[in-house]
């Protein structure tokens, strides 16, 4: 039984081992999967996204060429101006609050207190939920009838008329930066959590032996050694914040009078809900420059790292 | 150790954490709340005297009731599991597989590859969506929970890769030789020696894997069409407001119920979590 079985396995692994041992071939078919998915899905719609964008093509309508037109008209367009601004205002003011709050939060979780695996864990919850069903908390709390905050703000005296959270353009745009701040600080702050517990303690009781503040000892041992995690939390931030698509979707829809749009959410609204492929294609592009830059810092810093 | 007056550790310690405590968690009070809350209190005046806003004295199952009768969230609820957990699956096999060859072999183009497969990481979603749902409409893929399970691996698999890639480079080279000098296969080790011994680091990349597919939206917008079809969260969005109008019971009712799977496997994983989160942007 045993000689009758194991007969056709001498025959067949001499070639599969050999095969499974060239390194090149084995890395080949290892590495195929990842690179089919990625090209299939990655690669060809980003140069079918290329090509959309320099055509005319909406549902139904196969479209021809039109060079820039999409482009330069959606740079015309007032409404793709202001979603444009509001992208990078958003993702400025959302970064350094998410930065510096999350610095803040790693630093009190670095202390040792009680109940603190419980407390690290549950801070970590609006991270977790998925973004659109607490954001609907957010918009019912921001309600213009119904909004808690407004009740509080009225009950503790510090306002006499409603906030209107969500019905004027500034104050909207502002809300949904300190969504974007309250669901993506706890990133930061578990991640350079990480990075403080790689500092040396004694780095800080050698400070302090030498006069050091609290402020001090921040900014000159903690801060320096804290800088590589942070610029590359910053960076995936930045691309994440950059391109958010659904908490403005909920939270405002774009509105009021599509003061709040971002640029995802324009060429959501120009590429699928109005049909124009193309032109939603080229706003959607207009983010790559940005994303390509911040893609690129990170890449060279990366190296640079690697390098030293 | 510093030594600290007390008044200071409240004023730069106890207060600042309990107010990040508060902030963290009050939308969630404030989603369970509202689910239990009958009507007739949710739509009161924020001027009434008798407002009690923070807590309920009717608590009432009447909006789950009403969520399970009008929408057919079960269904959406398995829907967003199998897509997470296949998609998952998918990306996690590929991502171990590249993920062992970038960590370990020799070959032309590996630092190219490693480059371009970290470029696709940090290619958002939101630059792909048009393209893609026209894609998905070749392959006749459109409302299927393949559309989906296929695109997730885009912004999984990169992931998954870099993740393992860095976990590989923890496990020194020295257990595979020892295998293959005692005449294991290249393959052989790989399978045997070295795969067993980055299981928590597969563990971390799966679960934090699975949160982001159950956490996926614009995907599953675009190529979803019909109400028995979708995602939880598209579910939500799409069956649950009505023109202008917010069924806010149902609304808080419905993202209580589909957080509270991710928040369960978060809380049995949490450690394997954050493993994946810092080890998501260190490589």
């Amino acid at each position: 039984m045993e000689v009758a079985l194991s007969r056709p396995r001498a025959v067949r692994e001499p070639f599969l081992t050999r095969f499974l041992d060239n390194e090149r071939l084995l890395a080949a078919l290892l590495l195929a999967p990842a690179v089919l998915i990625l090209a299939v899905f990655i690669a060809y719609p980003f140069v079918m996204g290329v090509w959309l964008s320099l055509s005319s093509t909406s549902v139904g309508n196969p479209g021809e060429f039109v060079g820039l037109k999409n482009f330069l008209k959606a740079w015309d367009d007032s409404i793709f101006r202001t979603a444009f601004g509001n992208t990078f205002f958003y993702t400025f003011w959302a970064t350094i609050f998410k930065l510096a709050l999350g610095m803040w939060l790693a630093l009190l979780l670095n202390r040792h207190f009680r109940g603190k695996r419980i407390v690290r864990a549950s801070m970590l919850l609006p991270f977790i939920i998925p973004t659109v069903l607490s954001t609907f908390a957010w918009r019912w709390m921001f309600d213009p009838t119904f909004s808690v905050l407004n009740w509080l703000l009225y009950k503790t005296g510090l306002i006499v008329t409603k906030l209107p959270f969500l019905s004027d353009g500034t104050w909207a745009l502002w809300c949904a930066i300190v969504v974007n701040t309250w669901r993506g600080m706890p990133f930061f702050a578990i991640t350079l959590l990480a990075g403080l517990q790689t500092i040396n303690p004694d780095l800080h009781e050698a400070a302090s032996l030498d006069g050091a503040n609290a402020w001090r000892r921040f900014w000159h041992v903690t801060w320096p050694l804290l800088k590589p995690v942070t610029i590359v939390v910053v960076v995936f931030s930045v691309i994440q914040t950059f391109s958010d698509f659904q908490l403005i979707y909920v939270l405002t829809g774009g509105g009021p009078a599509n003061s709040t749009h971002l640029v995802a959410t324009y060429a959501y609204q120009i590429g699928v809900a109005a049909g124009l492929l193309g032109e939603g294609a080229a706003i959607s592009l207009f983010m790559f420059p940005v994303l390509f830059f911040v893609v690129w810092i990170q890449l060279r810093y990366l190296r640079r790292l690697e390098g030293a | 150790m510093v030594i600290e007056r007390r008044w200071k550790k409240w004023v730069f310690f106890y207060i600042p954490l309990t107010l990040f405590i508060i902030g963290t968690l009050f939308p969630f009070y404030w989603m369970l709340i509202t689910a239990i809350r009958p009507d007739a209190e949710l739509y009161r005046s924020w001027r009434a005297a008798t407002n009690t806003p923070f807590w309920t004295l009717h608590p009432t199952l009447a909006h789950f009731q009403d969520l399970l009768a009008r929408t057919t969230f079960p269904r959406w609820l398995w829907n967003t599991f199998f897509i997470a957990i296949v998609s998952t699956g998918i990306s996690l096999v590929c991502g171990l597989l590249a993920g062992y060859a970038l960590a370990r072999l020799r070959f032309p183009m590996a630092g190219a590859l490693g480059t371009s497969i970290f470029v696709t990481y940090l290619v958002p979603p939101t630059l792909l969506f048009i393209p893609l749902a026209d894609i998905i409409r070749d392959f006749h893929l459109g409302n299927t929970p393949w559309a989906l399970i296929l695109t997730y691996p885009t912004f999984l698999i990169p992931f998954c890769t870099w993740l393992m890639m860095g976990y590989f480079k923890t496990i020194p080279k020295e257990l595979e030789e020892c295998a293959r000098i005692d005449g294991a296969t290249r393959f052989g080790a790989m399978v045997r020696i070295i795969f067993p011994i980055a299981i928590p680091g597969i563990l971390s990349a799966g679960i934090f894997a699975f949160t982001l597919s159950w956490n996926e939206f614009i995907y599953a917008l675009i190529f979803l069409s019909s109400p028995e079809r979708k995602t939880v969260p598209v579910g939500v969005v799409s069956e649950l407001i009505r023109g202008d109008i917010y069924f806010w019971g149902q609304l808080m009712a419905g993202a209580l119920l589909g957080s509270i799977p991710v928040a369960l496997v978060y809380s049995f994983f949490v450690e394997y979590y954050v493993t994946g989160l810092t080890g998501s942007v260190k490589g």
